[in-house]
C-alpha cells in the first residue's frame, strides 16, 4: 500500500503550483465569475447615476460644485471602512461591495462625462440647434457620441480600479478572487495567493482590452482623425 | 452611531498607548510620507527623462497604468509571506517593509502618469524657441519645460498623497500599522462607532492633507507670478 501521492508543490508550499489549478478549478471559476459580476453591476450602476448627475451639473454651477465636492469626500473614504460602514445597512451581501465600489467609480466618471460634454465644440451645438434638434435629440445624436471618447477614457479607469478594488470586498464574504486571497493568507496558501492575484491583474486586462474595442467600435470616425 | 463615534474620538484614554490612535495615526503618517517620498524618487527622474527625450512614453504610461491594475491587497499579502515578511520595523510597525513597498508601487502610476505628460504636453513652438536661441538640452529642461510642467508634475503628486494615505488602511488586513487598525478592530468587536470613527480620521486626515498639498503646490510653483501677470 503506498499513501496517496501528495503534489510536490503543496508539501513545499510553493508559489507555482500547477496541480493547484487543477484541484482548485470549481473555487477559482466560481471566485472570478464573483469578481467579474460584481465589477459589471458596480461601474454599470456608477454610470446610470453619474450620466443625470452630469448633465444636471453641467447645467447649475451651484449643483456642479456640490456634485463635486461631494465625490471628492467619497474618494477619500478607504474601501476599507466604506464596506464596513456600509455593514449595518446592507449586511453580509454583495450589496455592500457593490454599492462602496459604484460610488469610487460615480466620482470618476461623474468628472470625465463633465469634462466631455463641455469639450463638445459649441460651433457644433449651435449648428444642431439650428437645423432643428430638439435637446433630448441634440444631447443623443450629437453631445454624446462626441463626449464618447473621454467618458470611455473615464470608463477605463473607472473598471480597471473596481477591478482591483474588489478584492478588498473579502472583508464582506463578497470580494470575488479577494476571497481566495483573503483565506490564502490565513492559511498560509502561497500558490492560492499567487494564482488569485495573477487572476484579478489578467481580469482587469481584459477588460481594459473589451473597452478599448467597444470604443473602437462605437467611435468609427476617430480612426480616420488627424 | 455618530455620537457615539464623536464621544470614542473625544475620549482622551482612546488615544494613548501603542494601540491608540495617536499612534496608529502616527504610524499612518510616517507610512504615507516615507512611500511618497520613495516614490517620487524613483518614478519622476524616469517619468521626466522619457518625457523630455518624448521617447518610450508609451510604454511607461502602459506600465503604471498596468500598475493600476494589480491590487494592493494582493501585494501586500504576497510581500508579507513572501521574501520581505511581516516582521516588526521600526517606527512603522508589524509588516511595516511589506506595507512601504505596496504602497510605493501604488504610488507609482499617477506620479509617471502625470510627470510623463506634462513634460510631453509643453508647448512645442517654446521649446522649439528655447533650442533655438542656443539653450543646451539640459537648459531646456531645466528651464523651460520642467517650469512650465510643474503644476501637471504636481498635481500628480498630490493625487498620488491622498490616494497613498487611504489606502495605508488596507495594511490592517495583514494586522500591519496604520489607522486601518481601528476600523478591523471595531468590525471585529461589532462596534460599529469605532468603524465610523476610523472612517472619519482617515477621510478628514485625507482632506487635510490635500488642502495642505494644495497650499505648498501654489507656492512649489515657478511660473505662479508670470502667470498671476498674464490673467
Amino acid at each position: 500500500m503506498t499513501a496517496p501521492q501528495v503534489a510536490r508543490c503543496y508539501v513545499d508550499n510553493d508559489w507555482l503550483c500547477g496541480q493547484y489549478l487543477s484541484d482548485y478549478r470549481p473555487e477559482l471559476t466560481d471566485a472570478t465569475v464573483q469578481h467579474l459580476w460584481i465589477t459589471v453591476v458596480s461601474v454599470v450602476a456608477g454610470l446610470v447615476v453619474a450620466l443625470p448627475l452630469a448633465l444636471l451639473a453641467r447645467r447649475n454651477p451651484r449643483f456642479e460644485s456640490l456634485v463635486v465636492g461631494g465625490t471628492t469626500i467619497v474618494y477619500t473614504i478607504p474601501s476599507l471602512a466604506l464596506f464596513s460602514l456600509l455593514l449595518p445597512i446592507t449586511g453580509l451581501s454583495a450589496t455592500t461591495v457593490i454599492i462602496g465600489l459604484a460610488l469610487y467609480s460615480l466620482t470618476i466618471l461623474v468628472r470625465n462625462v463633465l469634462a466631455g460634454l463641455r469639450a463638445v465644440p459649441a460651433d457644433v451645438v449651435e449648428s444642431a440647434r439650428g437645423v432643428g434638434y430638439s435637446e433630448t435629440r441634440l444631447l443623443t445624436r450629437v453631445e454624446l457620441p462626441l463626449a464618447l471618447p473621454v467618458i470611455m477614457a473615464g470608463l477605463r479607469v473607472a473598471t480597471v480600479s473596481t477591478v482591483a478594488l474588489v478584492t478588498v470586498g473579502s472583508i464582506v464574504s463578497y470580494g470575488g478572487l479577494g476571497n481566495l486571497l483573503l483565506s490564502g493568507f490565513n492559511s498560509n496558501f502561497k500558490a492560492q495567493i499567487l494564482t488569485a492575484s495573477v487572476l484579478c491583474v489578467l481580469l482587469a486586462v481584459a477588460f481594459d482590452l473589451v473597452l478599448v474595442v467597444l470604443q473602437r467600435a462605437l467611435t468609427p470616425w476617430t480612426r480616420h482623425a488627424r | 452611531m455618530l455620537g457615539d463615534a464623536l464621544d470614542y474620538l473625544l475620549d482622551g484614554a482612546n488615544w494613548s498607548g501603542t494601540n491608540g490612535i495617536g499612534a496608529f495615526a502616527v504610524q499612518q503618517l510616517l507610512l504615507t510620507v516615507t512611500a511618497l517620498v520613495v516614490a517620487v524618487a524613483l518614478g519622476l527622474p524616469v517619468a521626466l527623462y522619457l518625457g523630455h527625450r518624448g521617447r518610450g512614453g508609451f510604454l511607461a504610461v502602459n506600465v503604471s497604468n498596468i500598475g493600476r491594475a494589480v491590487p494592493v491587497f494582493a501585494v501586500l499579502l504576497m510581500l508579507s509571506l513572501g521574501p520581505v515578511g511581516s516582521d516588526e520595523l521600526g517606527p512603522y510597525g508589524r509588516a511595516g517593509l511589506a506595507t512601504l513597498i505596496a504602497l510605493v508601487l501604488f504610488a507609482l502610476p499617477p506620479l509617471i502618469t502625470n510627470a510623463y505628460v506634462g513634460i510631453t504636453e509643453v508647448d512645442p513652438d517654446i521649446v522649439e524657441a528655447a533650442r533655438g536661441v542656443g539653450m543646451s538640452g539640459r537648459t531646456v529642461f531645466t528651464s523651460v519645460e520642467l517650469p512650465l510642467a510643474m503644476p501637471v508634475i504636481l498635481t500628480g503628486v498630490r493625487i498620488a498623497l491622498v490616494q497613498v494615505w487611504a489606502t495605508a488602511t488596507i495594511a490592517a488586513l495583514v494586522a500591519g500599522p496604520g489607522l486601518g487598525r481601528i476600523i478591523t478592530r471595531g468590525f471585529a468587536n461589532q462596534a460599529t462607532y469605532q468603524v465610523v470613527a476610523g472612517a472619519v480620521l482617515v477621510a478628514l486626515g485625507a482632506l487635510v492633507l490635500e488642502g495642505v498639498a494644495v497650499v505648498v503646490e501654489r507656492y512649489a510653483d515657478p511660473m505662479r507670478r508670470a502667470r498671476k501677470v498674464t490673467v
